[in-house]
């Protein structure tokens, strides 16, 4: 309802997001496509040549390309399960009438702000550090030997460091919608008898249903990206033990040069996040109409 | 669950409460102690909890050493000039979308929602060739575009939503009162949606500050941010723990009281309006 | 100077048509109301005056002059919205005064205007006060005076009374009617209220599914309602629609009479009827009766009457006041 006037400023005003998102978008997607179609070196910047879909059958059966998937694959449904149930939990916690709920709230969701390069040093050093770390302490104070973390179990740190940065995002949007649970449902199941698991399965459970699915979707698609946490921790090692996708586009670019070969894996990833992205444009989507 | 509880059932409950939110907070104020440490405090077993000697030498042992302040200024720089440049574009689209609405508007919603989705490493390759060519790698311009191309969508999308809550009779009324549209978005409707501009900028703000794929991958100490600054401390070389920490401590400061000024439209952005 | 002209105006939202062909004049100083059932069309048509919504066809002249392509800033004419619309962000004098701001004029002139204004709508203490500390009275008052203070060439009405109590709207009708006594400024008003549009209107507009189903004074409305709708919607209790044999006998397919032209006997009349409520309100009597064959008559006397409910009475018509309509809903004479 506006008048063509309004219509046509509208158009005008709007525009430039739409260009400069259409740019960013669609300029870098068509040269990765081209690049992954050539030979093309940063070693051997003047022999470039045209190889098809070489580089994606080279990038596909190569080992490291199914261990980076299998990674990627391991290190988000990890986080997942860990920061919506654990999310879950705090946010049911968090939601009683306890004291000091306002600074508890404070501390929950602090992790969640800290630049992820420092939650990954300062985790590796700090806490999980099997000489000085604290951990190491705690393991020895109870009698066991310390848990050389980046070396025997290198993708369970780099799991545990990035599900605490997971953790208060889940926690905090299932609190949101816990909150909007109505007092008066909460009474009528007491009055009916819920025990707190029937409760929790019948009333709360299907109130936040929508909010855990949106908190599911949108870490994916962040979780599909984690990179600064590996680059400052394992730089992908030992071997490949932590290398995901990616990392792997990374090491393929700025560390063996290949343009092509991490152009092809680039793509691959788009995919995969696209998938994903399918299914959560659609969830907001519907959300729209209300 | 609001059924009657016991004093005692409630003290149990917080006691819990604070127990799970001391040990999820706990590595942020380890890091916080242990930056007050000297470096062999900061290693000693059994860890030193609060009795040692409190310095504050690695604060600036941390500024002399490795200049903090030079990448402070480009984390300050980029995330406010990149979202003030991010906002001027937003906010007449915001207004385009909210008031102004077409047939096609939905759909460029969910289109620009859709482009955040694009995985970083899908344009990494490009990007940084072309940054090559054009000289941008290592320049403030050139990781600033990026981040405001970036947090675009999500300016879009937040203004979009507390747009909608504007009563458009407002902005009519200006209309007949001889308001250009120019005057209606600067003296109607941006004056009356301060509140959530300024949430919107708070958060995009803050995921500039911590933003770490594209600040590591495109500079290397001009342009450098205090993501990448940080980075830098991954070298295992001597015993660092303590200005590791002051480091930290002084590049998650700034951000974490932000944040805590904003988890309410937080949760708003973060969900692009589906979870309120 | 402020003449309004609708010439075959017609507006549709997609495929849903509003507003079916509507040409219209208002003169100069005269205070229209448009007034019709929700759904009418009626807000849409004043929106389409105001150019905040473009005519799919037809035009709109201001003065004598095209303005249908003109934007709603540049056509003088001032609204007045249900909501109010105030800016919440400035102070009441910050609302009076934006539009002689966006007019370019000096902050001497604007400040004087500002006092004047206020001066007429009891609001000089108001002036430093937000919009939110303000009663839903004086909002209202600051929504007109942002409308007066640009001296526009005429006021558009949009429901503004409808967000007010009783008692208050009583008030401000009055106001507004004092308003366009001082000012004599075209006024066009829009309202779902029949006894508004009967207070306050030199002209009636009324608008049934998108056309006007009849102009007039409301006197006129009142007297010779052109149709069944306007019989219907004009007059408040509404008019007794009666059809069958009564009707018949005067040559119609429905007669109307409206409540205060019957009268009533104990002994001998045209519609035996049974006495169902009789409300008492000091200077009349509502009666609702149930007529033998008819159905449901609603009436009216003047003063006390000693009528009890389930009491027989007999209910005859004034002929002279008698409306008449034929199979088609259309007046007949």
């Amino acid at each position: 309802m506006a008048t063509q006037q309004t219509t046509t400023a509208g158009r005008v005003l709007v525009a430039p997001s739409v260009i400069l998102l259409f740019v960013w978008m669609i300029v870098p997607l068509v040269m990765t496509l081209y690049f992954s179609s050539l030979r093309y070196s940063l070693l051997d910047p003047d022999n470039v040549s045209f190889v098809g879909l070489q580089n994606y059958t080279a990038f596909l059966t190569d080992p490291d390309f199914l261990t980076a998937l299998y990674n990627t694959l391991v290190l988000v449904i990890s986080v997942l399960i860990i920061s919506v149930c654990g999310g879950i939990l705090v946010a049911l916690l968090m939601d009683q009438p306890v004291f000091g709920q306002n600074v508890l709230r404070l501390m929950v969701i602090a992790p969640f702000f800290v630049i992820p390069t420092v939650s990954a040093l300062v985790w590796k050093n700090l806490l999980m550090n099997p000489d000085s770390g604290l951990f190491a302490w705690i393991a020895r104070s109870l009698g066991f030997d310390p848990i050389v973390w980046f070396t025997n179990w290198p993708m369970l740190s780099v799991i545990v460091i990035v599900s605490w940065e997971w953790l208060p995002f889940a926690s905090l949007i299932l609190l949101t919608a816990l909150q909007s649970l109505d007092e008066e449902q909460k009474e009528a199941a007491s009055l009916d008898g819920a025990g707190p698991i029937s409760y929790f399965g019948y009333i709360v459970l299907p109130h936040i249903a929508r909010a855990i699915t949106v908190v599911i979707l949108i870490e994916t698609i962040f979780l599909l990206s984690v990179f600064a946490e590996i680059y400052v921790t394992t730089a992908g090692g030992p071997g490949n033990a932590t290398t995901n996708i990616p990392f792997l586009v990374y090491k393929q670019a700025l560390l063996n040069f290949d343009i092509g070969g991490a152009s092809a894996g680039g793509i691959i990833a788009v995919i995969l996040a696209n998938i994903v992205a399918f299914f959560l444009v659609r969830i907001i989507g519907r959300n729209l109409e209300g | 669950m609001a059924m009657k509880q016991s004093t005692g059932k409630r003290i149990g409950v917080t006691v819990l409460a604070w127990v799970v939110a001391f040990l999820i907070f706990f590595p942020i104020l380890w890091t916080f102690i242990t930056s007050f440490k000297s470096e062999l405090d900061a290693i000693a077993m059994p860890p030193k909890f609060l009795f040692f000697n409190w310095t504050l030498e690695n604060y600036f042992a941390v500024q002399e050493r490795s200049n903090y302040l030079k990448f402070a200024y480009n984390s300050i720089v980029l995330s406010i000039g990149a979202n003030v440049f991010g906002l001027l574009i937003a906010v007449p689209a915001a207004w385009s979308m909210a008031f102004a609405p077409g047939k096609r508007t939905k759909d460029l919603l969910m289109w620009m929602l859709s482009t955040k989705m694009m995985p970083a490493v899908g344009a990494l390759v490009p990007i940084y060739l072309l940054f090559r060519d054009l000289h941008l790698l290592d320049s403030l311009f050139g990781v600033g575009v990026v981040l405001l191309l970036i947090n675009l969508p999500l300016l879009i999308w937040m203004l979009y939503t507390y747009f909608k809550e504007i009563p458009v009779d407002i902005l009519e009324a200006a209309r007949m009162d001889g308001a250009s549209l120019l005057n209606e978005i600067l003296y109607v409707l941006t004056p009356m949606a301060v509140p959530g501009i300024a949430s919107t900028m708070l958060l995009a703000v803050i995921l500039s500050w911590n933003e770490a794929f594209w600040t590591l991958n495109l500079t290397t100490s001009n342009a450098a941010p205090l993501p990448a600054f940080i980075a830098s401390y991954s070298a295992p070389e001597g015993f660092f723990w303590a200005k590791l920490s002051a480091a930290s401590t002084l590049a998650i400061a700034p951000i974490l009281i932000l944040g805590w000024f904003s988890q309410k439209q937080l949760v708003r952005g973060l969900t692009f309006g589906a979870v309120k | 100077m402020g003449s309004i002209q609708l010439k075959s105006v017609k507006k549709a939202f997609g495929a849903v048509s509003v507003i079916n062909g509507i040409d219209l004049g208002i003169e100069n100083g005269e205070f229209a109301v448009f007034v019709g059932p929700s759904g009418c069309g009626k807000s849409t048509l004043l929106r389409l005056i105001a150019g905040l919504e473009d005519v799919t066809s037809g035009q709109v002249l201001i003065d004598g002059k095209d303005a249908t392509n003109i934007g709603p800033s540049k056509r003088g004419l001032a609204m007045v919205f249900q909501s109010y619309a105030l800016y919440p962000h400035m102070s009441v004098r910050g609302n009076i005064a934006f539009a002689l701001k966006m007019a370019g004029q000096g902050a001497d002139v604007i400040e004087q205007k500002v006092r004047k204004a206020a001066a007429t709508l009891n609001l000089t203490d108001y002036l430093d006060r937000k919009p939110r500390q303000l009663s839903g009275g004086q909002r209202q008052r600051v929504a007109i005076g942002r409308a007066i203070v640009r001296e526009p060439k005429a006021f558009l009405f949009d429901e503004p009374l409808s967000n007010l109590d009783a008692a208050l709207r009583v008030q401000m009708r009055v106001e507004i009617g004092e308003l366009h006594n001082a000012l004599k400024t075209t006024m066009i008003y829009v309202t779902h209220d029949q006894v508004e549009a009967m207070t306050m209107a030199d002209k009636i507009v009324v608008l049934d599914r998108g056309s006007v189903a009849q102009v007039g004074s409301p006197l006129e409305l009142y007297n010779r309602p052109n149709g069944l709708f306007v019989a219907g919607f004009i007059g408040s209790p509404t008019m007794n629609m009666i059809r069958g044999p009564s009707a018949e006998k005067r040559g119609a397919a429905t007669i109307g009479i409206r409540p205060e032209h019957a009268d009533i006997s104990t002994t001998a009349g045209e519609w035996p009827a049974t006495v169902r409520l009789a409300e008492h309100l000091g200077s009349d009597t509502f009666v609702h009766a149930e007529a033998d064959g008819i159905g449901p008559l609603t009436l009216r006397l003047e003063g006390e009457a000693p009528l009890h409910p389930d009491q027989r009475i007999f209910v005859t018509p004034r002929e002279a006041h008698l409306h008449k309509f034929d199979k088609d809903g259309k007046r007949i004479g």
